[in-house]
């Protein structure tokens, strides 16, 4: 086999891997959309926020430290302690619970029945109050997320396929992390899956994406649900941004991933998880490829348009994405 | 007492149909004008006019031509600053390769030239609606944001990958390069500010308005009463990335004079703009204006309070601005969604009836 050709391969891999990485952002995305038809912008930043507070929490830092400081003249940053990891993962996770109830109490139950741009924008509005929140609370430097993920190519992996392509082929290069987050989001849907299908409250909350007021009439309190949807976007946002926090450090340019995440979700279908991933897939693949194909060609960086642009060719033959329910209109 | 149409007998056509059929609203009108053009130059400074007068005027306009789409026809955009950018550009190129023709037929021009881009990039908006749309606009603003960041003939190869304005001037003045005069940059924005908003003004209250608005509330419904929705669309992406096109050309000819692609017309920009119009009132022409007031005197009037008054780093008045914006946003969307301009009608509702309200 040509070099050239094993390069390809390796593209395909890598773009399949950082597809994955796509799609969990997406998936929080169809949770929320599935379950209350609110198409929620703010879900890159609360990936941002939550590993922020998950670093916060582990280093000990005090929040809200800089604004503390600048009213009072005091000069506190840390409380001098270090949590685990685990335990500050399931203080994370409360905190994103309390966001998720917040977030429900204060501003979409005075929403109900509003047309659904309004919704997306209070998302927008959210988006932005949530990035300030949590350069406020955690301050906005790069911080690093030290959970002892692994980091790095994988050697072996490249040992093993340095034979393939003769003289100028060294082998599949593969970050460690990105296998790690592929095994991570296999169990996390997997999760998913399981809790919609065999649990009571799974099964309430696909009742919900069903038709709210048949779920309404048969006592199932919308509130909660919502709640509990938001909350599980919240722990889908966590995993999300240990994965690129991990990858890339925790700052403000993780809130952009949702960017990222948004032609996935267009190719996919708003309302499906599979479309998510496979949504994801094709995005990371094809951004890869056509990145290494056609982008020396034309100067690179196609990677920040390149999956709008086929997400909006695609729509254009199919407008409501790959798995998506069939829009019917009606007068 | 003042304000009400009683008494304020109409004794022709054209009479009955202008633009503002109550007297107070026409003399307030008139007044505003008088001042905005005969006062307030003499009374500028470089602070005032490059911090607060010609980010409002400029955003005016963009955020007219945003509402105008979104407000009125209902098609969401999130690639206003994509298009902002096709203006600046556009200008450009025509006033490096035009010297000699009037700066002030360049910005048109560049407006006419968005328009076409605007169209081109309208054209899915006919098979996709709603949510998918306001993503596929995003198609628009980083494709357009890296086209001209990486094709050299857009900024004439210049080494630093920015564009410059050169010094142009308008009757003998300079109105763009660095020996522009304050109140003469302030006028130019003035004249096309007023002329656009005359424009849209008439443009949303006439046919071609009614059209839009059909297709807003329900675009079925409106073609089965005989709206052709293909002139409807594309028509108000036309007009729309007109001025926001005009707006671009502006906001990089005479504010900034100097521009680079990414950090001046980013999706930031259009997320502001969008924002603009939520708070200022979704299809209304004086909303746009309010909310261009709104957000640009509000950054202005944090760090006023936070770092001179109250001490603070300006880092934090950043990330302090950040949060007032996100909950003015939801504040408003939940206690009053149709904005400011909702308001500013409530209280005209109120002055009819002043001084006998029952």
């Amino acid at each position: 086999m040509s070099a050239d050709f094993l390069y390809g391969i390796e593209v395909v891999i890598n773009g399949l891997m950082a597809g994955v990485m796509y799609a969990l952002v997406a998936l929080g995305f169809v949770l929320i959309f599935k379950a209350s038809g609110i198409f929620n912008f703010a879900q890159g930043v609360m990936a941002l926020f939550a590993a922020l507070t998950l670093v916060g929490i582990m280093e000990g830092q005090v929040p809200f430290a800089h604004l503390i400081n600048a009213t009072f003249g005091t000069e506190i940053h840390h409380f001098g302690w270090h949590v685990p990891a685990l335990l500050a993962i399931f203080l994370t996770v409360g905190v994103m619970v309390v966001f998720a109830w917040a977030v429900q109490r204060f501003l979409f139950r005075h929403l109900v029945g509003q047309e659904p741009i309004i919704l997306f924008m209070a998302t927008i509005g959210l988006a932005y109050f949530l990035e300030g929140v949590g350069d406020l609370m955690w301050g906005s430097d790069i911080k690093t997320l030290a959970l002892g993920l692994p980091q790095g190519g994988a050697r072996w992996l490249e040992d093993a396929t340095a034979g393939l392509g003769g003289e100028d082929f060294y082998g599949f290069f593969i970050d460690k992390l990105d296998i790690v987050a592929t095994g991570v989001a296999i169990v996390l849907v997997a999760g998913l899956i399981a809790f919609s299908q065999y649990t009571k409250h799974g099964r309430a909350m696909r009742a919900v994406a069903d038709d709210h007021q048949a779920a309404l009439s048969v006592g199932i309190s919308l509130n909660f649900i919502w709640i509990l949807v938001w909350s599980l976007a919240g722990f889908v946002a966590l995993v999300a941004g240990i994965m690129w926090g991990a990858k890339s450090g925790v700052q403000f340019s993780l809130s952009l991933i949702a960017l990222k995440a948004l032609p996935v979700l267009m190719l996919g279908g708003f309302t499906s998880i599979p479309g998510a991933i496979v949504g994801g897939l094709i995005i990371g693949v094809g951004e890869k490829l056509f990145e290494f194909l056609i982008g020396p060609m034309v100067g690179g960086a196609t990677e920040n348009w390149f999956a709008y642009v086929l997400a909006l060719l695609f729509l254009v033959f199919r407008p409501q994405g790959l798995f998506g329910e069939k829009i019917i209109e009606r007068v | 007492m003042l304000y009400r149409e009683a008494g304020d007998y109409k004794t022709s056509y054209p009479a009955d149909s202008q633009t503002f059929p109550i007297a107070f609203d026409r003399y307030r009108y008139w007044v505003v004008l008088a001042v905005a053009f005969l006062v307030i130059p003499f009374f500028v400074n470089d602070y005032i006019v490059n911090a607060l007068l010609l980010p409002f005027l400029i955003y005016s306009i963009a955020a007219i031509g945003l509402n105008i789409l979104t407000g009125y026809a209902g098609q969401v955009s999130l690639g206003t600053g994509g298009f902002m950018a096709v203006g600046a550009y556009a200008c450009y190129k025509l006033m490096t390769a035009f010297p000699d023709v009037n700066i002030l037929i360049h910005v048109v021009l560049a407006g006419g030239v968005t328009a076409a881009v605007g169209t081109a990039f309208g054209l899915p908006s006919l098979r996709i609606k709603g949510f998918y749309l306001a993503v596929a606009t995003l198609a628009a603003q980083f494709f357009l944001v890296w086209l001209f960041n990486k094709v050299a003939w857009f900024y004439n190869y210049s080494a630093s990958g920015q564009i410059s304005a050169p010094e142009r001037t308008v009757l003998g003045i300079a109105v763009t390069g660095p020996n522009t005069p304050a109140w003469a940059s302030y006028l130019v924005c003035l004249v096309f500010v007023t002329i656009c908003a005359l424009i849209a003004r008439n443009l949303t209250r006439g046919a071609m308005g009614r059209q839009w608005m059909a297709i807003r509330d329900m675009d079925i419904a409106a073609e089965i009463i005989g709206v052709n929705p293909l002139k409807a669309k594309l028509t108000a992406f036309a007009v729309s990335s007109f001025f926001v096109g005009v707006s671009g050309a502006l906001f990089f000819a005479v504010y900034l004079g100097a521009v680079e692609v990414g950090e001046a017309f980013g999706i930031n920009k259009s997320f502001l703009v969008l924002f603009m119009i939520i708070i200022g009132g979704l299809g209304s022409i004086f909303g746009a204006f309010a909310g261009a007031a709104f957000l640009v005197t509000l950054p202005v009037f944090l760090k006023l309070i936070g770092v001179d008054l109250l001490g603070w780093p300006t880092d934090l008045v950043a990330h302090l601005q950040l949060v007032v914006v996100g909950l003015l946003i939801m504040f408003f969307l939940v206690k009053e969604p149709h904005g400011l301009a909702h308001l500013w009608r409530l209280a005209k509702e109120k002055l009819r009836l002043w001084p006998f309200p029952h």
